[in-house]
């Protein structure tokens, strides 16, 4: 492992213990409901990435596998009463075969209309789950939390915990396939999938192991949001809203390294906690929005390629 | 379960959905089918004009399509500032511009939506006319007034379209401009000003199409997801780009939404549109009057 690598691992196991003390010594509910979503948007945005940024598909249909993994972990609870760890490990499987078949899509479909083609899905599968009367159907379905497991005090203690281990996995998977063949193998599809078939680039399988591995972890981080809101409804699962978030945190924190979309999540995620709670959540959609456009318009490469073109600048200064 | 007259019923109805359909596609089918420009925040748009039909009809008591008319200059020039600034940005650098433009306009879409909710609200909010609230029978057969306009109006629209982009010297240009933009250009005719004035009128046409909009039912101001939809199944079914072939669709469109309106129930309609449009994508993506091979 090179030195690199020894630095993130360090990172990764400072970043748990962290979050494993906080859960021992803070007694306030509020900052883990707070940092609850920042993490779940972090995972969000680190999947969508591995197909969005490396492979160039823009996905709208994060909501889609969002639901997906929300939903899966309601009917297993309803059915069942599985555990929290059944639970997402069974949305990764249902979010790796969508992801499968979103794979197949690109094959016919690139550009805009495979993005077109991810809204609709999401629109078709959040109308099947309103008419599924067994999870709820429209009205959405109440959800009994269980008890914490030890050493948690609070389930949403444990959840908070969860969704840590989660955002390690996203990213340490991410960082892994930007550095591998894959990455580079999605680079070169990205640039021009034609040249990268002839030059011999498994296009089919790289894009399939993308959509698979994106879609699993982003229906993982939905299965535990429906015991964190102890509710869940087709239409907030949904929502549009969780598509152009996740975009837009990546493209803020820039899509080409895997650490882009993390800085993008963190900084919108805690702009959107911080409005929601002082002024409203409409405000919130206006400012992502804002930060949308502005991002799109004045920095393509988002803040990790604003920080590049400053080191550029600087070196140049020097030398 | 099954009757007859349900089914004519549903069709009837479902024609002159269509036509409306048809009318809030057109801008669409020339910015997105045309021009190639993925513009998302269209139906946006749509509901933006629909409240400054609201607007006129509620202070001055204007009649809703002649307010349509009346916003449709702004609209046209809000249009040109609208494609000036998506060049500058996207289509001048070049590279991934359809993807990076997308976001553009789903940021765009969003501002507008929380604009409206700040200004007015998230109530459903209508228009008053002489000619709302009424029908018309036919034996057993109740259409309402409110249909017929916009089947009149939207059916007017098309033609007029059509007209004028196979008539016109300017909507000839607009139609070359999509064949061969490099052609243009070494004839010398300047391709961005020709788009830039196709770009207008696809947002002038809202004017129209946005007090049908809230004539044909009331709006709000997130109404605009659900058209996303429809209009792109509308434009991506009628094949990129053709003004006649986006009636037939958007009839198709609302033929199809009426029946399973009838036989399903509400709650499956919103996903008639999207799941047509996947189908198309997926089956024959150049639509069924495409203008690509």
């Amino acid at each position: 492992m090179n030195r690199g690598g020894t630095q993130f691992w360090i990172g990764a196991i400072l970043f748990l213990v962290a979050t494993f003390a906080m859960t021992q010594i803070i007694g306030n509910q509020y900052p883990f409901f707070a940092c609850y979503v920042i993490l779940q948007f972090i995972v969000l945005a680190v999947a969508w990435n591995i197909l969005g940024g490396y492979a160039g598909y823009v996905n709208f249909g994060t909501s889609a596998f969002f639901g997906v993994g929300v939903y899966t972990a309601v009917f297993l609870f309803k059915a069942a009463g599985a555990p929290l760890a059944v639970q997402i490990a069974a949305a990764a499987v249902v979010g790796a075969l969508m992801g499968f078949a979103l794979g197949l899509l690109t094959l016919r479909m690139q550009g805009i209309f495979f993005s077109i083609a991810t809204i609709a899905l999401t629109i078709v599968i959040e109308t099947s789950i309103t008419n599924w009367r067994y999870v709820g159907g429209a009205a959405g379905i109440q959800m009994q939390q269980p008890v914490a497991m030890e050493p948690f005090n609070s389930y949403v203690q444990m959840l908070f915990f969860i969704q840590a281990l989660l955002v390690v996995l996203a990213v340490a998977t991410s960082r892994y396939i930007q550095n591998s063949w894959i990455g580079r193998g999605l680079q070169a599809l990205k640039d021009d999938e034609l040249a990268a078939e002839c030059t011999g680039v498994p296009t089919l399988r790289l894009k399939l192991l993308a959509c698979v591995i994106s879609g699993a972890l982003m229906c993982a981080a939905g299965a535990p949001a429906a015991m964190y809101l102890q509710y869940a409804d087709p239409s907030s699962a949904f929502n549009l809203n969780y598509s152009v978030s996740v975009l837009a945190m990546s493209l803020i924190g820039g899509t080409a390294h895997w650490a882009g979309p993390v800085i993008g999540a963190i900084l919108l995620g805690t702009t959107q906690q911080l409005l929601t709670v002082t002024i409203s959540s409409e405000v919130n959609v206006l400012v992502l929005g804002v930060m949308l456009v502005l991002f799109v318009v004045g920095a393509p490469e988002g803040i990790i390629g604003l920080i590049g073109k400053a080191r550029r600048n600087r070196n140049e200064g020097e030398g | 379960m099954f009757s007859f007259d349900l089914l004519l019923d549903a069709v009837v109805s479902g024609v002159l959905l269509g036509c409306f359909y048809a009318a809030v596609s057109l801008g669409l089918s020339l910015s997105f089918g045309l021009l190639d420009v993925p513009n998302v925040a269209h139906p946006a748009f749509l509901v933006m004009a629909s409240y400054g039909v609201f607007f006129l009809n509620e202070s001055y008591g204007v009649d809703p399509l002649l307010a349509g008319l009346l916003i449709t200059p702004l609209l046209f020039v809000f249009g040109l500032v609208a494609y000036r600034l998506y060049y500058q940005t996207f289509e001048k650098r070049g590279s991934d511009a359809g993807v990076r433009g997308i976001a553009f306009f789903f940021g765009i879409a969003f501002i507008i939506e929380v604009l409206l909710i700040l200004q007015f609200g998230v109530d459903q909010r209508s228009v008053t006319a002489s000619y709302i609230g009424k029908a018309w029978r036919i034996g057993d057969m109740r259409i309402p007034f409110r249909l017929l306009v916009a089947f009149a109006v939207a059916a007017a629209l098309t033609i007029l379209l059509t007209l004028y982009l196979s008539r016109t010297f300017m909507g000839r240009a607009i139609r070359a401009v999509a064949q061969d933009q490099e052609a243009l250009r070494l004839m010398g005719a300047d391709p961005i000003r020709i788009k830039q004035w196709a770009f207008g009128i696809s947002t002038a046409v809202l004017g129209i199409a946005g007090a049908l909009l809230i004539i044909v039912a009331p709006v709000n101001p997130t109404l605009d997801r659900s058209y996303i939809g429809r209009t792109f199944c509308v434009v991506v079914m009628a094949g990129l780009g053709s003004m006649s072939g986006t009636l037939v669709a958007a009839i198709i469109l609302g033929v199809a939404e009426a029946i399973v309106l009838t036989m399903f129930g509400a709650s499956w309609a919103p996903a008639i549109s999207f799941a047509m449009l996947l189908g198309v994508l997926a089956v024959r993506p150049q639509g069924l009057f495409g203008r690509r091979s």
